[in-house]
């Protein structure tokens, strides 16, 4: 242990505590548990609605491909049918999640979701 | 007809680096031999001739180790030019960039530690890159991100300190 310690440097430990709260923070921004409550869908650079979580209803969104199905169904949300050739978003599946996202680059879609509270993904001031 | 015959004179420099190299692919192989519990999330032993070529022959001679490495590695598991090689690479590329930068941070405060943590994580950086923009294109990434960063700052730190082990022999 002393040895260990003559060979890591002042240097060293900062940028190995740096580093390790740089990763404590990453595990709580990128794995919120907490369920959304609203989505947000946004086609191109529109947003075209927020909808509630809390019921079960069937969308359909016009992209460049074609028209887009997206399903809510209590608190959950997925790409249910997309005219798209790799079908990852529909692959992705529910989300019910804070921060989740799912994106049909191909059409244009892109469903967030969101809590009571939008969590921060920047500041400004 | 004169016989034209082809003679390569390999400096000392040729020499080292050919054997740092072996020494490298052989680590590089053995590690793929073993499995890993999430793919992707591997030691990267073969870092630490890297690391130890950048400190004592510098930065030119651990790129050339570092590339042929990932080469010649990729030729003998097979998988040249597949994702996993694209994979390697860019993380090799990455992570020799970032190594070229942090050679000019005082040596008095850092020591190969620190170089073998931020290369680790430019390392994890690069594969993330390739990942999210070429093998899995949607967001859901970003779950993993956490995961790899953890590994890197865990193998970045032990490989760092076997090779400051190494060095200071």
């Amino acid at each position: 242990m002393n040895k260990l310690k003559s060979q890591a440097l002042i240097g060293d430990i900062f940028i190995i505590v740096t580093s390790a709260i740089a990763v404590v923070f990453l595990f709580k921004t990128l794995w919120s548990n907490v369920p959304a409550s609203q989505l947000l869908i946004r086609q191109a650079d529109q947003i075209i609605g927020t909808y509630d979580l809390e019921q079960t209803r069937e969308l359909h969104i016009h992209g460049p491909l074609g028209e887009s199905h997206i399903s809510i169904e209590q608190g959950k949300v997925r790409f249910k049918q997309s005219p798209c050739n790799h079908q990852y978003c529909v692959h992705q599946g529910w989300l019910n999640r804070v921060g989740q996202v799912a994106i049909c680059l191909p059409n244009q879609i892109s469903l967030q979701l969101i809590g009571e509270k939008k969590p921060y993904d920047s500041l400004n001031y | 007809m004169t016989r034209s015959t082809i003679s390569i004179n390999p400096t000392k420099t040729d020499h080292h680096v050919a054997k740092l190299t072996a020494l490298a692919i052989a680590l590089h192989v053995l590690e793929a031999v073993f499995p890993s519990p999430l793919p992707g999330v591997k030691p990267g032993v073969a870092n630490i001739i890297t690391l130890f070529v950048l400190i004592r022959y510098g930065f030119g001679t651990a790129a050339w180790v570092s590339l042929l490495r990932v080469f010649a590695s990729s030729l003998l598991l097979g998988n040249f030019l597949s994702p996993t090689f694209v994979l390697s690479l860019s993380g090799a590329l990455l992570s020799l960039a970032t190594l070229w930068l942090a050679q000019y941070l005082p040596k008095r405060y850092f020591s190969v530690i620190t170089l073998s943590v931020l290369a680790a994580f430019a390392h994890t950086l690069g594969q993330l890159c390739i990942v999210r923009i070429w093998l899995i294109p949607h967001a859901g990434v970003s779950y993993l991100i956490p995961i790899f960063a953890l590994a890197a700052l865990i193998f970045g730190l032990i490989n760092g300190i076997i090779c400051a082990r190494l060095l200071s022999k």
